[in-house]
């Protein structure tokens, strides 16, 4: 079986008290650490499980610059076979579609059974790659799987609908799957798999070796243009609700009320 | 993902390891923060090791880490130093266990064992199958471990020993200890086998400190072991002392660990505690305890890093070992005890870590050598004249 996993390394913007960049359209990456998408790490252990019960191949593939080698290393160490680096300044600024629209480029070149991704990003939060990649490759997509067992040309995907359903669906081979929480609990990288793949030649390309022309992609190939970025104003000091569950549920209910809120 | 763990790093020091040795650091963070925050508390209280994560930290790789071949990860120092830093910031029990498996029972099977030796225990060993212990300190034999009692006495193909060691990691657990036992007044090192006639580990009870870590005395009365059990390749206290500067080495590091976990707990709850109206954050006071922690930290980071290059290198000595062994375990009690100030009250509760880290580090400023024992061996080293002996 062919996998292609899409992954992508975000800051870790949870405890990091977060600035603005000069430019007023990105944030200040300077002092914020940064891994895979959290996202990502269930989709690339979805991918590695689909291996080890079907055998073949894994293939990573990340659009970023030489930084972001290390969570194709990561992939790697934690079973993927091969991985691939989109990078390309002509790459940056992109919107959800434009990023799409990069790894359709390198993927449809490349066989494939299943397509994983992220359900979403901790960065952008957008949700869209996924399905915007589905499409440019033509091929179902069942989104937010936390179940997932392929079983001949077939997967059988349990995933969340709205209204906090899950439903089960089946879909047809090749597909593209997108993870969401809860699909699995991705292992820890062993310290003898990142030796293993120590030495192991990360392949980079960029939008011309895929066919694409510089405007087709990054900002100027978006749909979305960022206009700037906004801290939220700061509020006032947050309130924590002291005693028994109970006590502060029924306090909690009274300020709802107090505020209009119910 | 619930710990909100944060590792200070003010000076980037980050940036002179390798891509490879902060991927290592990060997963052994990472499974630190998932699989052992959330019980040590317990196991604290309840005097135990968690056993049943030995073999997930095989899986991970970390025991004998540093060595080559025998299903050992082959790491450069930094990496490994890096492992015991993290394994510190859970706790030293687990490091320390950690660290009694790799750098006191492994290395010298690697460096001093037979080849049949080394395929026999290594393998398992680093899959923690077979887990080991260090016995070289007796009741009345510390600081000064040459002065030892333990006596073995060849007897055709086998070796008869006798004596007792105290103040052992791992010694109830283990499946084989290092025993160091003076033979015609020459220190040998031996293997001997769990179940051995003879051979006994009790644990020692009531600690306030490692409550977490197995320490044992082991008894051991006419233990005949085999010849072929005897580490071929060193005598005289040599053999021991190069197995205590790997442990050490690894020391320096993991106390920057613990010393790492006691400042996020402190600075965290310093913005969130709210006396006279304000976080305690905005009172210099704080601030100068929370600021002393801090440089105290970045300044034994860049010294093991400085201390792994030299390692690498081939160019550190037991006596650069020392000086960093003894900082940064002096550094990380001082920055427990300025973290529980912070926590007021709160800090003498085991919900919080910063008292559980320092009663542990009570055992690591004196383990392996005590702090004014290497502050000795610095001074013999600065001055030419020995004041030890
Ligand atoms: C939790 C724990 C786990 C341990 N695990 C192991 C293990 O796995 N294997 C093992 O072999 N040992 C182990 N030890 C033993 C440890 O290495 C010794 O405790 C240590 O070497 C100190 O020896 P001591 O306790 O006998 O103290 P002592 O040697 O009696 O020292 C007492 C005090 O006297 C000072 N002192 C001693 N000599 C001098 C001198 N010449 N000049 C100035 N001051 C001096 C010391 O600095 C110290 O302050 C462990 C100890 C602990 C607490
Ligand atoms: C075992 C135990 C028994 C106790 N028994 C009693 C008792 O019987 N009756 C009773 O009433 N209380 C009792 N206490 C409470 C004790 O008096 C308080 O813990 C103490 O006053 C400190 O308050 P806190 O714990 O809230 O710490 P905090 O006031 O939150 O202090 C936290 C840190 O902030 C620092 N800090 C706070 N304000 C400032 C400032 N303005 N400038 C600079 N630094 C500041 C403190 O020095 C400390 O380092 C007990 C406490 C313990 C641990």
């Amino acid at each position: 079986m062919d996998i292609i996993v899409c992954i992508k390394r975000v800051p870790d913007l949870a405890e990091a008290g977060l600035e603005i960049a000069a430019d007023g359209r990105g944030l200040r990456t300077e002092d914020l650490d940064f891994d895979i998408n959290e996202w990502d790490d269930y989709a690339v252990e979805a991918a590695v499980r689909l291996k080890e019960q079907h055998g073949g191949v894994v293939t990573a593939i990340t659009v970023g610059d030489e930084d972001a080698e290390e969570v194709l290393r990561r992939a790697l160490a934690m079973g993927a076979d091969q991985a691939i680096l989109l990078d390309d300044a002509a790459f940056a600024g992109a919107d959800p579609f434009a990023i799409a629209t990069a790894l359709h480029a390198c993927i449809r070149s490349l066989p494939f059974d299943v397509v994983l991704c992220g359900a979403v990003t901790s960065d952008g939060a957008s949700g869209q790659v996924g399905g915007m990649l589905a499409a440019l490759l033509d091929v179902p997509q069942v989104a937010l799987a936390t179940g997932l067992e392929v079983d001949g040309g077939r997967a059988r995907v349990r995933h969340e609908v709205e209204g906090g359903l899950e439903r089960e669906v089946e879909v047809a081979l090749p597909c593209l799957i997108t993870a969401q929480s809860g699909l699995n609990q991705p292992r820890y990288v062993s310290i003898r798999g990142i030796r293993k793949v120590a030495d192991v030649a990360i392949a980079a390309r960029s939008a011309g070796d895929l066919g694409l022309a510089a405007t087709a992609v990054g900002e100027a190939g978006s749909r979305v243009r960022l206009e700037g970025l906004l801290l939220p104003p700061a509020g006032k000091r947050a309130e924590i609700l002291e005693g028994s569950l109970d006590a502060a549920v029924a306090t909690l209910v009274e300020r709802l009320r107090e505020r209009g809120g119910l | 993902m619930s710990d909100p763990y944060k590792a200070l790093d003010y000076l980037d020091v980050d940036e002179l390891y390798t891509d490879e040795e902060r991927m290592i650091r990060d997963t052994v963070r990472s499974w630190v923060s998932d699989r052992f925050l959330p019980i040590i508390a317990e196991h604290n209280r309840a005097a135990t090791f968690p056993t049943h994560l030995i073999p997930e930290l095989g899986e991970l790789g970390v025991y004998g880490a540093s060595l080559q071949g025998y299903g050992c990860a082959g790491l450069s120092p930094v990496a490994s130093g890096l492992i015991c830093q993290e394994l510190e910031r859970g706790d030293s029990g687990l490091r320390s266990f950690v660290s009694v498996q790799g750098s006191l029972c492994m290395y010298p099977i690697h460096a001093y064992g037979s080849e049949e030796q080394k395929q026999r225990y290594l393998p398992k060993m680093a899959t923690g199958e077979l887990i080991g212990c260090f016995g070289l300190t007796e009741a009345d034999f510390g600081s000064n471990p040459g002065g030892l009692l333990t006596k073995a006495v060849r007897d055709g193909d086998h070796y008869v020993i006798n004596g007792s060691k105290y103040w052992i990691t791992n010694g109830s657990t283990a499946d084989v200890a290092v025993v160091w036992a003076k033979c015609e007044g020459t220190i040998k090192g031996f293997l001997v086998d769990k179940g051995t006639r003879g051979y006994q580990g009790k644990p020692i009870k009531n600690k306030f400190s490692l409550r977490a870590s197995d320490t044992s005395e082991l008894v051991l009365e006419d233990v005949r072991v085999h010849r072929s059990q005897l580490l071929p390749g060193v005598e005289g206290l040599r053999g021991p002392l190069s197995c205590l500067t790997q442990a050490r080495y690894g020391i320096a590091f993991g106390a920057i660990g613990a010393a790492q976990a006691a400042f996020d707990e402190a600075c965290r709850y310093s913005k969130v505690r709210i006396q006279f109206d304000k976080p305690i954050a905005r009172f210099q006071l704080v601030q100068n305890k929370l600021v002393w922690m801090a440089s105290e930290i970045t300044k034994a980071q860049l010294m093991c890093w400085k201390l792994g290059k030299m390692k690498e290198a081939g160019t550190m000595h037991h006596y650069h070992v020392s000086m960093a062994k003894r900082n940064s375990c002096w550094m990380a009690l001082e920055c427990c005890r300025l973290g529980r100030d912070i926590l007021g009250a709160n800090g003498i509760t085991d919900e919080y870590q910063v008292m559980r880290h320092m009663c542990n580090l009570e055992s690591v400023i004196t383990y392996e050598g005590t702090h004014d024992i290497h502050g000795l061996i610095v001074g013999r080293q600065l001055t030419g004249e020995d004041a030890i002996l």
